[in-house]
């Protein structure tokens, strides 16, 4: 067996050959940085494990949550910002005042903000930003600035916008991705070089890996703590866990499977941050066409559903149970949940009366996983009640786009709206998905718009009061925001209702 | 021998040919609207059909279809319908990335095969050889992404020796580069390894019964040295050809085994241009897949010319 072992030793050299070989130089420029240890290394450091990553860094064009959640309120500013509670407060705006036709919005800007390439901020840039939307965005969002008549700069740090009819929700949007504030300048390479006011300069996207952020050492506001953001992206939720287990991440900024989060339980290195978010997981009808025209089918399903019993079993109990298309954030929530509970009696009753099961409905629900984990619980339950219940996945983005969003081709789906004050979006306009078409809702909404801020959160309560009542969907939970986090990084935010991940208050104590 | 190489070359552009008609049609077939999955769900009808238009997805799918083989032929591998960015500087990124991955696993799997195959052959019937021929069978029926997730489990989650997932480039940081090639490497070619290993013990035990095995065993060599003169080469012959079918199954290996440890190869690459229903860009990866696996097969059936010189003749 001599010349075996010969062979053997031969094989070990190659072998040694070739891990030297493979960890000879050249390479490549994808890829992570901060992968393996750096991350949670350097105390001035930080990586967060995220979901999502964007195709793209311009939101003025490509739609998608992932790029705001990166870059708004962290290399982009706004003039305003919302809190924790929901409530608008200044930011780039020091202070607005409203005319009493609720038609001119005076803003007064800092005078100290500046963009990454070293330009000061003016009421210039923030009119040419506001005309921007109108004049060159393609994403549908730009229609939240339909409403502007004229942006013009009345000094360098006042700046005067003009509404052709009074609008609360134009202020709210102010806040978000539309209300970014660019410069002339900054703005011909949107989609791999943003330039913004924030207290984060853009660094390196590593495509399929993740988007660095460096501290802007000239920032205007608070200065943050940490000099180094990485957001690191990850398909797999188990890997996203592995990573932050093995300390190549020190922050899960979104949970995404939460039976997962009993292995950080009960262990001291790791805090487990919940709250809430602005992801209503909605059980759609299609209110246009038979059975769900009618609105008696429409009761029977939202009586057979067991809320508390599915949200147990389908995302661990973790989420909020909501009675209307409105997180408890928002100014005008209401605790609704008792106008359809649990009644399997009733929705028996409903389903004999109006031959609902003389048909299968078909539930076409999205390949994301809380709607899978939900389908199949939703399907049982309407069962019991007597509907008989056909359950499709299609495949998300592409299937479900085409089928449910767009040809409206399904009788339920089940999916989340993550926009804020998504109401009147979902259920404002008949032409969408939901094809909801309720004129006196309708109305209101319009009036909520246009009327005082008290006005608004009373025609608010009554829209959301009126759109549960007339089950136009059932509101199945509220997604929780989950964060795990190494212990002792502070500033994380409970309530993820904003389109941004802010760094801004993050720091370790 | 020049008959052969041309009779190869011409199937192998016959072969291409045809696939490249392959790869498109499947495209054709994928359910739902590339531009609509562009612009995401807030767009308006309107947006879509421009943009419909801007991809050219409004023309007929002949013309489709050769306008995409002819910018494959010069080297034009189109533009990015999500992120209007040339295709081809990105498919180099990620292939170098995943290249690390196929060949170290390629090389472990060799490097395993050889000894341990012909070491089962040589003692194929006593314990020894049984055990490790046992061992080789578990080894060929776990799939790589479960020794991934076994091999992420124990030896980073648990015993943290190793990082769980990531990639980092060799120039950058060359420690933490191996650090995170480990167990990427271990799962897809301990896998490979034990499939190569069954191929490398049946080689070796069929040419051990040749005659002229047995004529050098009568000239007086040595089992083993018979063995390496005249055994191994002919051994050979099967052992690259299942090798070069290997490739494919570590191509299609490595894009588990990218998503699994998240490495930014051209498996994730491939995955997330199918979610974002980047046709071109699917297109293009997997033709330079279906290219890369043919161009290997080509390669072997020449080598086999050089390997074994009986077919030199043409008596094939």
């Amino acid at each position: 067996m001599k010349h075996i072992r010969i062979g053997t030793a031969a094989a070990s050299v190659l072998f040694l050959a070739l891990t030297a070989a493979c960890s000879a130089g050249s390479g490549t420029s994808t890829s992570g940085g901060t992968g393996g240890n750096g991350g949670a290394g350097a105390d001035k450091n930080l990586t967060v494990g995220l979901v999502a990553e964007p195709a793209s860094l311009d939101f003025t064009t490509k739609d998608g949550a992932a790029i705001p959640q990166a870059l708004l309120d962290n290399v982009y500013e706004t003039l305003v910002k919302v809190d924790q509670d929901g409530q608008i407060k200044p930011a780039l705006a020091k202070a607005w005042k409203v005319s009493d036709d609720g038609k001119t919005y005076t803003f007064d800007l800092v005078d100290n903000a500046k963009f990454s390439d070293g330009q000061a901020f003016t009421a210039k840039d923030a009119a040419f930003s506001i005309d921007r939307v109108k004049k060159d965005w393609t994403v549908s969002l730009k229609a939240s600035m339909d409403v502007v008549q004229d942006a013009k700069a009345v000094s360098d740090t006042q700046l005067q916008v003009t509404l052709n009819k009074p609008s609360n929700n134009w202020l709210y949007k102010m806040s978000t991705r539309v209300g970014a504030m660019m410069t002339e300048k900054g703005v011909a390479d949107l989609a791999t070089k943003p330039v913004g006011t924030g207290p984060y300069v853009f660094q390196t996207w590593k495509r399929g890996d993740s988007i660095s952020l460096k501290a802007n050492p000239s920032y205007w506001g608070t200065k943050p703590y940490f000099q180094q953001v990485t957001l690191k992206y990850f398909k797999d939720p188990t890997a996203l866990n592995n990573a932050l287990l093995t300390g190549t991440i020190n922050v899960i900024g979104t949970v995404q499977a939460p039976e997962s989060l009993a292995q950080f339980e009960g262990n001291d290195k790791y805090e487990i941050i919940e709250g809430t978010t602005n992801g209503e997981v909605l059980l759609s009808f299609n209110n246009g066409k038979a059975p769900f025209n009618d609105l008696k089918v429409r009761q029977a399903a939202r009586y057979a559903i067991d809320h508390k019993a599915l949200l147990d079993t389908c995302w661990a109990g973790r989420g909020t149970l909501i009675g209307s298309m409105v997180p408890p954030t928002d100014p005008w929530y209401e605790d609704l949940t008792g106008l359809y509970p649990h009644d399997l009696a009733k929705a028996k009753a409903l389903v004999a009366e109006t031959n609902a099961a003389a048909t299968p409905v078909r539930l076409r629900i999205p390949s994301l996983p809380y709607a899978v984990s939900c389908g199949q619980v939703v399907k049982s339950q309407l069962e019991q009640a007597g509907f008989k219940v056909t359950l499709d996945q299609l495949e998300f983005p592409a299937v479900w786009l085409t089928t449910v969003f767009t040809d409206a081709d399904y009788d339920m789906s089940i999916v989340a709206h993550v926009e804020p004050r998504d109401l009147p979006a979902v259920f404002g306009d008949p032409k969408y998905y939901t094809r909801y078409d309720n004129k006196q809702l309708q109305a209101d909404l319009a009036a909520a718009d246009a009327g005082t801020p008290e006005e608004q959160v009373t025609l608010m309560k009554k829209a959301a009061k009126e759109l549960s009542q007339d089950a136009a969907g059932d509101f199945l939970f509220l997604l929780p925001n989950l964060i795990v986090a190494e212990k002792g990084i502070t500033g994380l935010p409970k309530n993820a209702i904003t389109e941004s991940f802010d760094l801004t208050g993050l720091a370790r104590s | 021998m020049l008959l052969q190489i041309v009779r190869r070359t011409a199937i192998l552009l016959a072969s291409l040919v045809v696939s490249s008609v392959l790869v498109f049609a499947f495209m054709v077939l994928l359910p739902g609207d590339p531009a609509r999955v562009a612009l995401g769900v807030n767009a308006s009808e309107s947006a879509v059909t421009q943009l419909r238009q801007e991809f050219g997805l409004d023309r007929p799918l002949v013309a489709q279809y050769l306008s995409w083989v002819s910018g494959l032929v010069r080297f034009d591998l189109g533009t990015s319908y999500v992120s209007r960015a040339e295709i081809a500087p990105q498919i180099v990124d990620r292939l170098q990335v995943t290249m690390w991955l196929v060949v170290c696993a390629m090389l472990l799997a060799v490097v395993i095969a050889v000894p341990f195959g012909t070491l089962m052959a040589l003692r194929h019937r006593r314990p020894s050889g049984l055990a490790l021929s046992a061992l080789s069978q578990v080894g060929v029926a776990v799939p790589a992404f479960l020794a991934g997730i076994l091999l992420i489990t124990v030896f980073a989650v648990k015993l943290q020796w190793l990082p769980a997932n990531g990639w980092t480039p060799p120039n950058e940081n060359p420690t933490q580069f191996l650090r995170q090639l480990v167990l990427p490497v271990l799962s897809l070619g301990l896998v490979q390894g034990a499939v190569l290993t069954r191929y490398v013990r049946s080689a070796i035990l069929d040419v051990q019964r040749e005659d002229y095995i047995r004529t050098a065993r009568a000239k007086g060599l040595g089992r083993a040295r018979a063995l390496r003169r005249h055994g191994f080469r002919n051994a050979a012959i099967p052992v690259v050809t299942v090798l070069a079918l290997q490739l494919a199954t570590l191509l299609i290996g490595a894009v588990v085994v990218e998503r699994v440890f998240v490495i930014p190869g051209l498996g994730s690459l491939l995955l997330d241009q199918v979610s974002n229903r980047d046709l071109i860009f699917v297109q293009d990866v997997v033709m330079l897949l279906v290219f890369a696996v043919l161009v290997v097969n080509f390669v072997v059936d020449l080598l086999y010319l050089v390997i074994d010189p009986r077919l030199k003749v043409g008596a094939r």
